[in-house]
């Protein structure tokens, strides 16, 4: 039996070699589907990225009544903190507020010899998810002790909107890709076999189980499906690194505003799927194929 | 009572047929098949034929006489519609489509068209039938050169099927189909594609063949060599027998 395990993997490594046109083609196909579809799941990481890290700099503040307790702030504060949908919560105080103002006035802060913000401590509430945003708000105007709520409803609004058109239209273009790269690849296993019927069928004439003719085709597939995936993991992950290089040193401007991951991150999801997806395909392409030619 | 009589006849009744199968490796009654492609028009007709061990049988016949047919039945390629076909004492109508491959390798089989692993050489190509039957690498480096010596091309174990000629590539064919021993070697227009001289040749060899022991059944419509050899023939005509003699001659319309 391990005989047999290791003379059908012989068989299946020297297929590759035997059959130079078949693999090659198998290898394009299987190499450019994923090469689309590993730029698509990065380009897709990286918006879904940008997206939550505008997300996480909204913010709503609340501000308090002229008669509140320090004691009923720091209530207030735990309250919101212990909220599902609370990112952080940070207590500014008058004086923090001030100085920050100051900052900004420069020169012409220094008339003031006291602060004229006295009133002005603050909650600044994170959110996790913007779209709950009208939900904390809600809830903030029922809690007692609290003046006024500052929120941005229309960043709030866009965020929301365009991060559900991110999430459909990846999700779309993913199983879209997916779907083209499996029938394209099976397609090209199915006719590369088809081609092969004939030996197919002289190995079931003398004698040879299902399982031995279709192992070394299962394993040729595999092997095609395990290097068709490596190469473009590999090509990708130099090309994104060199336009994360790119976009860093070019567009020096966007850092402020945007940042990248970087390809470890992307690549410790990519890598594995799209060697999964190759070698699952290469697998059940070849077992599916052969076993249309098994019943001689 | 009567009942019980009846059902001892019965017993008694397959039982023979049992025995009567079991002195033939190749054993066909009353066995119908028709395509379904072909407006239910039939293949094979009410075919009853008995092949005992040893025997040298030619199936001679016309083109749509049924002969494809008839081995494709025993190869169990194809089942009846209706009828038994017991080939090595196994019932082939009976039989499972995981079962094939292990009946198979108690057969030998030859081909018109040679069929032969065009990407592997004389001897992976014979030693292919070893490993089906997982006989280990020694087994195979001691068997497959003595088949390749009995077929005459110990000298060509390494050149591919393209190299060679239609004798030798039949040769091969046949060191494949006799390398695990088979009980009856099956061979369909082995010389359809072959000159006078190579046509002698593997004629021969099958003879040698037989003459070991195993029993051959030749497919083919070459006059000459059935006339010549005085064997046993079976004549088909539009799916039925219509002769079978011992030390016959190819009969024509």
């Amino acid at each position: 039996m391990i005989n047999t395990f290791f003379y059908t993997l012989g068989q299946g490594v020297k297929n590759v070699f035997r059959n130079k046109w078949f693999t090659m083609a198998s290898l394009a196909t299987i190499s450019a589907c994923l090469f689309v579809f590993g730029i698509f799941v990065a380009v897709v990481f990286n918006v879904n990225h940008i997206v939550k890290t505008v997300e996480e700099g909204v913010s709503v503040t609340v501000y308090f009544n002229e008669d509140v307790e320090q004691e009923r702030i720091d209530q207030i504060r735990e309250l919101v903190t212990r909220r599902p949908e609370v990112y952080r919560c940070d207590f500014i105080s008058a004086d923090e507020a001030w100085a920050e103002f100051s900052k900004k006035l420069g020169e012409n802060a220094e008339g003031f010899t006291e602060n004229p913000l006295a009133n002005s401590e603050n909650l600044q509430i994170y959110l996790n998810d913007v779209s709950k945003q009208g939900e904390l708000v809600g809830y903030l105007e029922t809690v007692e002790g609290i003046r006024k709520i500052n929120k941005s409803e229309l960043t709030a609004n866009t965020l929301t909107g365009v991060k559900a058109v991110v999430t459909y239209v990846s999700v779309g273009m993913i199983a879209l890709l997916l779907a083209v790269s499996i029938f394209l690849i099976s397609n090209t296993v199915t006719i590369g076999i088809s081609v092969r019927k004939e030996e197919i069928n002289i190995m079931k004439y003398v004698g040879a189980t299902d399982f031995f003719v279709r192992a070394p085709f299962v394993f040729e597939g595999m092997i095609i499906g395990l290097i068709g995936s490596a190469i473009p993991v590999v090509v990708l992950y130099y090309l994104y690194n060199a336009a994360f290089e790119f976009l860093r040193s070019n567009f020096a401007f966007l850092n402020d505003y945007i940042s990248y991951i970087p390809a470890s991150e992307v690549f410790i999801y990519l890598a594995p799927a799209s060697l999964i997806i190759g070698v699952g395909i290469g697998f059940f392409g070849s077992f599916f194929t052969v076993r249309k030619h098994l019943h001689v | 009572m009567a009942e019980k009589e009846k059902e001892e006849k019965k017993k008694k009744k397959s039982r023979d047929k049992g025995k009567d199968s079991s002195k033939y490796v190749i054993y066909l009654e009353d066995v119908n098949k028709a395509y379904s492609d072909a407006n239910g028009v039939p293949a094979l007709m009410d075919i009853n034929l008995k092949i005992k061990k040893g025997e040298f049988v030619f199936i001679v016949g016309d083109s749509g006489s049924g002969k494809s047919t008839l081995i494709k039945l025993l190869l169990r390629e194809l089942t009846a519609d209706s009828g038994k076909v017991i080939v090595n004492d196994q019932d082939l109508t009976k039989m499972r489509h995981a079962q094939v491959a292990k009946f198979r390798r108690t057969l030998g089989v030859v081909f018109q068209d040679f069929r032969l692993l065009k990407d592997r050489n004389v001897y992976d190509n014979v030693a292919f039938a070893q490993r089906i039957v997982l006989k280990s690498e020694k087994e195979i480096r001691k068997n497959v050169p003595n088949m390749l010596s009995m077929v005459g091309l110990a000298g060509k174990y390494k050149a591919k099927p393209k190299q060679l000629s239609g004798g030798e590539q039949q040769r091969v064919a046949l060191a494949r189909a006799l390398v695990n021993k088979p009980t009856i070697l099956l061979a369909d227009e082995p010389t359809g594609n072959l000159d006078p001289r190579n046509t002698n040749d593997i004629m021969k060899l099958l003879e040698k063949v037989n003459e070991n022991g195993t029993t051959v059944v030749v497919v083919t419509h070459n006059r000459d060599i059935v006339n010549s050899m005085q064997k046993r023939v079976i004549t088909l005509k539009q799916g039925v027998i219509l002769s079978d003699e011992e030390k016959g001659a190819y009969i024509d319309d």
